[in-house]
């Protein structure tokens, strides 16, 4: 226990005197969670509509100042060439065009009965496959508005029989606003303190081989265990003290509601950190340059993060991805900050991902203490 | 204390492989608790895979070795709190300054915080270095730091030290200062271990044993080597026993 | 001329004699958009929903056999009471729950409609919110149907065309995304770490002291990593295209060279990053730590950056990848010219030349 803390010592020594690191390690983390959580959104807000109305009519012009009313959709050019509204496409200035064909109104105004139909075209710029999806299932809402408003003020009621109809009601629980920041906040936070706590303690470890302090570590009476909870307790405490931070930046300044028991997440969070360090650990260990751990860590670590769920759902993936995810660590530690923070979920709840997590910690450390050799 | 038939180092028919190529071939010798013994040869003769093997820092591929009566295959770590070690790549912390690098090493010792001050006084004092004891390492010259890796590697007072080619690429006025501090090692009892290809500094130990393609060529003091194979200096030897 | 073609070759023997080191740089990035190709996609697959059905009759049968033969959807559990749906939330395997009112047929005969309550779990707001539009869709769809046999008045059906991406393949949005994404990163990481570590080992002294001059030695040092991102560039391209099915209907010629460019664009930021470091760590600290979750997120990559707010809109105009992403979906996926992307490309070498401008700056005032 004693070399234990003559080992945190000068650890912490060369953490703080390392003025160039320092900022790195503390500010930047601070700075992109501040920045980067404003990004990471699918919610459409703004559509750049182009129209083409040949029609000219009173109709036509009620369906496009619809859309003008609509939140989402901005028209902003208008010109009768449909070839036109197609190069706004391709140089990405509109998003969809909306062609309203000539005779529009008349077609709209008839009697039920006819089996006539108004002619209008939408056309999706579907490069963005999900965009255009939604661009399309909100104009077809507009659509329909519009076309109720239509046969009421122009009183075409059918004298048949009535279309029946459901009324979906919705509710978003435990965000009802979709306020994507409070859900985003977690999951870039666990992104920020795992980078930080996985590659310090996996650079820390091979720059000793490098520079050639680890042989003289070696032919000391040094416990392999002591060593490498030495080399994985300072960048543990650091990853844990960014963590409280960045929950404190959720609070005030994005007002991420804590609903679960804090004392929870900071368990789970110290049972992973000791996963993921004994991850850097163990690439370490099997490393000799500075470079090779990067470069092994960075792929792992960008796979692990596009594979965790974090930006896009995990349920999309392929049936094999989501094993893999079995062996991803950043899976399990979203998942649970978002359940424990946003739902309140509490020990139960997340007790199967406790016991993963525990059981990876396990695995991973005693590999980085059995790969670690004393010898030169 | 030393082995069971009294010497520290102890080594009969060592032998290391890599692989084909055999970097010690039957190595036998000993040495006995106070000897300042010379480990000679030149560059790639074996000496550096045999000073590892015997700090325990990795394993023969047959033969016995003992070291403070320990087993150099069973018994490293026990090995490793009787002996200091210096490698001839620099080992202390360039960012940490003085003190805290011997407070590191003193620790992992297990030296109590208190030992840990007054040893550190100690050789500071003899090195008369006290006044850098806060300078970061970084900004001391090669040769200070040199003879400040020689001090941590005996802050624990181990009964004996490998030192590793200790004083290549030091000026010859820092060498020399090297060698009084190994004598003055010597006195206190700690049995010195040292490699090295400068020839005029076997002169300086008390037997030294020559090596080449990881044989041991010769074995004995300077003097007794110089008249049995004939030789004005121990350069002379050198060259006469590689050439063969 | 000779001696720097000398020292190229020595750099390239030097790079490719590393047999794991070239395994990682090569394989690195095939086994990156063969993983992320197949799992960045936000469309809905197989999200596991509950049902809560009051009425358990035909029509909510039939509504939820429908919702469930989309392939959006799996139910993962038939709840009966109100009270389990927020256990079912806690416990975080569903998503969603679709809840049937009472007498639900009868209702929709009698009245002509009934309601349908969706709750979904929106600490996921992202996903929370497609999950609800394709909900309604499929239950607006479902009354569509319903109805079909009625002539209605107003009859207005839009025809929708989706161009450019007809089957709406999530393919055409991330393969350009992700090649930005591999080849800025690595490049980057590559140059700005081999530069620092020459710096670090001291062995850059002795390449300054030599007869060769700075911007030669950083050439040389740089030569091999462009052949070797551009051979990145392309196994990325042959792979979108035979394994996903991302064309290239534009010039082939016109998408290589914008690639080549862009990597000299990462190189060149290795390079100003390798100037501004003072060792090893920091470099790789830089480029990978501060570079990588900007690339993902500010690139327009995953999230749309008109989605953004104008601050962060503003920023992304500095991200390089943006503008390469745009570049390169104009060429594949729409089959555009260099009349359609000057502007971008203009933007790229701009921004080229303001790196290496730097670099060269930082460089000379390190010498002096």
């Amino acid at each position: 226990m004693r070399t234990i803390g003559f080992i945190l010592q000068k650890e912490f020594i060369q953490i703080f005197r390392n003025k160039t690191m320092l900022p790195i390690i503390f500010i930047v983390p601070v700075v992109q969670l501040l920045i980067l959580v404003h990004a990471a959104t699918f919610d459409m807000k703004h559509i750049d509509m182009y129209v083409v109305d040949k029609d000219l009519s009173s109709a036509s012009r009620q369906l496009v100042s619809k859309f003008e009313g609509s939140p989402f959709f901005f028209v902003n050019q208008q010109s009768f060439s449909v070839e036109n509204g197609e190069d706004h496409l391709i140089t990405n200035e509109a998003d969809v065009v909306l062609h309203i064909h000539e005779g529009f109104e008349k077609d709209l105004m008839v009697q039920p009965g006819t089996k006539s139909q108004a002619k209008m075209q939408l056309l999706i710029n579907a490069v963005n496959g999900t965009k255009a999806g939604l661009i399309n299932a909100y104009s077809t809402n507009v659509i329909a508005d519009f076309r109720k408003e239509i046969i009421k003020s122009e009183n075409l009621i059918a004298k048949g029989e009535i279309p029946s109809a459901i009324n979906v009601n919705f509710s978003h629980w435990y965000n009802p606003e979709l306020n994507y920041k409070i859900f985003m906040l977690p999951g870039i936070l666990v992104i920020l303190i795992t980078i930080i706590g996985m590659f310090l303690s996996a650079l820390n470890l091979v720059r000793e081989k490098e520079m050639g302090t680890s042989e003289q570590i070696n032919v000391t009476p040094i416990r392999k265990y002591q060593f490498i909870i030495g080399k994985l307790l300072p960048f543990w405490i650091i990853a844990l003290f960014e963590l409280a931070i960045g929950l404190v930046i959720g609070y005030f300044a994005f007002s991420v509601p804590i609903l679960g028991n804090i004392s929870t997440l900071v368990l789970f969070a110290a049972i992973y950190l000791f996963a993921v360090l004994g991850i850097g650990l163990f690439i370490s260990t099997v490393s000799s340059t500075q470079q090779q751990v990067m470069f092994v860590s960075f792929f792992f670590m960008l796979t692990f993060i596009l594979m965790s769920g974090i930006f896009t759902p995990v349920e999309s993936m392929p049936g094999w991805a989501q094993n893999l995810n079995i062996i991803n660590p950043f899976a399990y530690f979203i998942r649970v900050i978002r359940m424990i923070l946003l739902k309140g979920s509490d020990m139960i709840d997340i007790s199967r991902e406790i016991v993963s997590m525990s059981l990876y910690a396990l695995i991973s450390l005693s590999f980085a203490v059995w790969r670690y050799r004393k010898v030169a | 204390m030393a082995g069971e038939n009294g010497y520290i180092v102890d080594v009969k028919e060592l032998t290391k492989k890599f692989g084909n190529f055999i970097a010690n071939d039957r190595l036998t010798f000993n040495v006995s608790p106070g000897e300042i013994f010379g480990f000679l040869g030149a560059n790639g003769a074996g000496k550096t895979t045999a000073i590892k093997i015997l700090c325990g820092l990795s394993s023969p591929t047959s033969g016995e070795a003992t070291i403070a009566g320990y087993n150099v295959y069973r018994e490293t770590e026990k090995i490793k709190q009787n002996i200091g070690y210096m490698s001839q790549q620099f080992s202390l912390y360039e960012d940490l300054t003085v003190y805290e690098n011997f407070r590191f090493y003193g620790g992992i010792y297990g030296l109590s915080r208190k030992v840990i001050r007054k040893r550190t006084e100690e050789l500071l004092h003899e090195l008369n270095m006290e006044k850098v004891k806060n300078r970061v390492i970084h900004s001391l010259p090669l040769g200070w730091k040199q003879k400040l890796a020689f001090s941590v590697a005996i802050i624990h007072q181990p009964k004996l030290i490998f030192l590793d080619e200790p004083t290549s690429g030091v000026d010859p006025i820092t060498r020399r200062q090297f060698w009084e501090m190994i004598y003055k090692t010597a006195q206190d009892g700690i049995t010195v271990f040292i490699t090295t290809h400068y020839m005029d500094e076997a002169e300086y130990c008390g037997r030294v044993s020559i090596m080449a393609e990881g044989k041991i060529k010769a074995i004995g003091s300077p003097n007794d080597l110089k008249s049995q194979y004939d030789a004005h200096n121990m350069n002379d030897l050198f060259i006469k026993l590689v050439r063969n | 001329m000779k001696r720097f073609f000398g020292f190229v070759t020595k750099e390239f023997y030097h790079i490719f004699r590393d047999v794991r080191t070239i395994l990682i740089l090569f394989g690195m990035p095939i086994a990156q958009i063969l993983i992320f190709g197949y799992v960045i996609t936000n469309e809905i697959k197989d999200v596991n929903i509950a049902v809560l059905d009051h009425s358990k009759d035909e029509v909510t049968r039939e509504i939820t056999d429908k919702l469930l033969s989309s392939g959006y959807f799996i139910l993962n559990k038939k709840l009966e009471t109100n009270d389990q749906i927020q256990e079912e939330f806690e416990k975080g395997d569903i998503r969603e729950v679709i809840i049937f009112g009472d007498n639900f047929a009868r209702k929709l005969q009698k009245e002509k409609a009934a309601d349908v309550q969706i709750i979904t779990d929106a600490s996921d707001a992202n996903t929370a919110n497609l999950v609800r539009n394709y909900t309604q869709a499929i239950i607006n769809d479902y009354v569509k149907e319903k109805n079909a046999t009625i002539l209605q008045p107003a009859r207005l059906v839009p025809e929708i065309r989706m161009l450019f991406n007809p089957e709406l393949k999530g393919t055409y949005m991330y393969v350009p995304g992700t090649m930005a994404m591999i080849l800025m990163l690595i490049s980057a990481m590559m140059t700005s770490i081999t530069i620092a570590r020459e710096k670090e080992m001291g062995t850059m002294e002795v390449l300054l002291v030599s007869p060769l001059r700075p911007a030669q030695i950083i050439l040389g040092k740089v030569a091999p990593y462009v052949m070797l991102s551009f051979a990145n560039a392309v196994s990325i391209i042959v792979l979108g295209y035979f394994v996903f099915g991302v064309p290239v209907q534009g010039s082939l010629v016109l998408l290589l060279a914008e690639s080549l460019l862009f990597i000299t664009l990462a190189l060149s930021l290795g390079i100003l990053i390798s100037t501004v470091s003072t060792g090893q760590q920091m470099a790789m600290f830089i480029s990978m730590f501060a570079l990588m979750l900007p690339t993902i997120l500010l690139s327009g990559f995953i999230f749309p950056i008109e989605n953004m707010p104008e601050i962060l809109q503003w920023l992304t105009l500095i991200m390089p990848p943006r503008w390469f992403i745009t570049i390169i979906k104009n060429i594949m996926v729409k089959g555009t010219g260099l009349l359609f992307v000057w502007k971008e490309t203009l933007i790229l070498v701009g921004i080229t030349l303001v790196f290496i401008v730097l670099s060269v700056r930082n460089f000379k005032i390190r010498l002096e």
